[in-house]
């Protein structure tokens, strides 16, 4: 039985657990972008808290995953469902990348720009919303894309909790000594990041053009 | 001064001092500016231009003292109102990089809520105003000269129509041929529109050029006010080392 044989009988399991890992990646990127933008904007106001934002981001990164999984396990409602824990610490993964490049990216905008803005009486708001972010838009799907392709890595070992995803192969494929197995879960898996990569890397481009228009 | 002869300064410094982190950048400033007058700024870096222009739009308040405009203390102003009340030039324009040359001059007008026929009217009009060719209108900032970036920051300037127009170094930037064609057709432009403009510069020959009346900073002090046919003839020594730094150029043959 070689890979493409075991893809083409296992297609059905393949594709729900293909599904399964982008919504999961997908959601987690989604949420710590909802937690991770507003984050990053509001260390740009009160620059007080950017270290211990920034610092706090950073701490969960370096807690291994399968650690990660573990502490949240006794979180109530969290806890009773595996594909709500797998989410929670795969948002709080890319939560770092998605604060810094709202953070950078923002503070990356011509000074000179946003005093002029200020001084022909643009509101806070205006200034944000039409000048800070729409300038720091390249640099923030940066972040979105670090978040995004770290996710459908990381994803693969929420399946060790039962939350799914192409994590199911590489595990099953483990404990069957199964390299075929394995390759059914890595690769599709790998597929997907850099499809990932290469679309937003596309957007982030388009948008990082805006600030030195062409 | 005659308060009832003359009309009301625009704008108004009254003693008016800034200090930061207990250093202070203006001390005791007394200075005014009435309608249709054009007052040059003059002095180095430091000196404490700059300084005085971001407390006339309250991008700064000051320590003590007080800044009027239009009568009223800066402070009590609603600082958005009073910013959109004054056009502000910056050198090389400051324009927004990912706006057109028409969403960079309609700014305030749009922020304003104006309708968008009337939006339209006054950046066609605007552009004629500086010398634009309207063919640029949907151009990026980046995709003009410097000389034409300099015009459309002069165009969002003036967009709302504001009486009280302030610049910072506006030509600062400019290659000096572009920079003379500027100033002249700024003096041509400021005759017709009569605003209260504060100009800075450190460029004396300009400061010549434009103003009606010459005030001289140092170091946050203000040395001379003085009409401009009599700052030439001004005996003070930081005038006369203004005009020895400057008289080598002119080089009359």
């Amino acid at each position: 039985m070689n890979f493409l044989h075991f893809m083409m009988t296992n297609r059905q399991q393949v594709l729900d657990l293909t599904l399964e890992h982008i919504t999961l990646a997908g959601v987690a990127t989604l949420l710590a972008a909802l937690v991770g933008v507003p984050l990053g904007i509001l260390i740009t106001r009160i620059p007080q808290l950017s270290k211990p934002v920034l610092g706090g981001a950073n701490v969960i990164q370096t807690i291994p995953s399968l650690a990660l999984f573990g502490f949240l396990l006794p979180a109530p409602w969290i806890g009773e469902r595996a594909g709500r824990l797998a989410i929670l610490a795969l948002a709080l993964y890319a939560l770092l990348p998605l604060i810094r490049n709202t953070y950078a990216g923002i503070h990356s905008v011509d000074p000179a720009v946003v005093e002029a803005g200020r001084a022909m009486g643009l509101t806070d708001r205006q200034l944000l919303l039409q000048v800070e972010l729409p300038l720091a838009s390249g640099v923030i799907v940066a972040g979105v894309r670090i978040a995004t392709v770290v996710s459908i890595g990381l994803a693969t070992i929420a399946a060790a909790i039962g939350a799914g995803g192409l994590g199911e192969f590489i595990f099953r494929g483990l404990a069957m000594v199964n390299n075929q197995v394995i390759l059914a879960g890595a690769i599709p898996a790998a597929l997907l990041a850099l499809f990932a990569d290469f679309a937003l890397g596309r957007l982030e481009r388009r948008l990082g053009s805006l600030r030195m228009k062409s | 001064m005659i308060a009832s002869s003359s009309p009301e300064p625009a704008i108004e410094f009254d003693r008016a001092s800034f200090q930061l982190n207990g250093r202070p950048l203006l001390q005791k400033l007394e200075l005014s500016v009435k309608q249709g007058e054009t007052l040059v700024l003059l002095g180095r870096s430091g000196s404490g231009k700059t300084t005085t222009l971001k407390l006339i739009n309250r991008l700064l308040l000051p320590t003590s003292g007080d800044v009027r405009v239009n009568g009223r203390r800066t402070a009590d102003w609603d600082p958005i109102r009073l910013r959109r009340s004054i056009g502000y030039v910056i050198q090389d324009g400051g324009l927004f990089p990912h706006f057109t040359v028409a969403r960079n001059i309609a700014l305030v007008p749009r922020i304003e809520n104006w309708p968008q026929p009337r939006v339209e009217a006054r950046v066609r009009e605007l552009l004629a105003t500086v010398g634009l060719s309207e063919d640029l209108k949907s151009r990026y900032p980046s995709q003009l000269s410097g000389g034409q970036r300099q015009r459309v920051g002069v165009a969002r300037a003036l967009a709302a129509d504001p009486p009280i127009l302030i610049l910072d170094e506006a030509f600062g930037a400019l290659d000096p041929i572009t920079r003379s064609e500027m100033q002249k057709e700024f003096r041509a432009l400021q005759q017709r529109m009569r605003k209260a403009v504060i100009f800075v510069t450190h460029d004396l020959r300009e400061a010549l050029l434009l103003a009606d009346r010459i005030a001289l900073l140092e170091e946050g002090r203000l040395i001379v006010d003085l009409p401009v046919a009599d700052f030439s003839q001004s005996e003070d020594p930081l005038v006369r080392a203004y005009m020895e730094a400057f008289s080598g150029c002119q080089s009359p043959d």
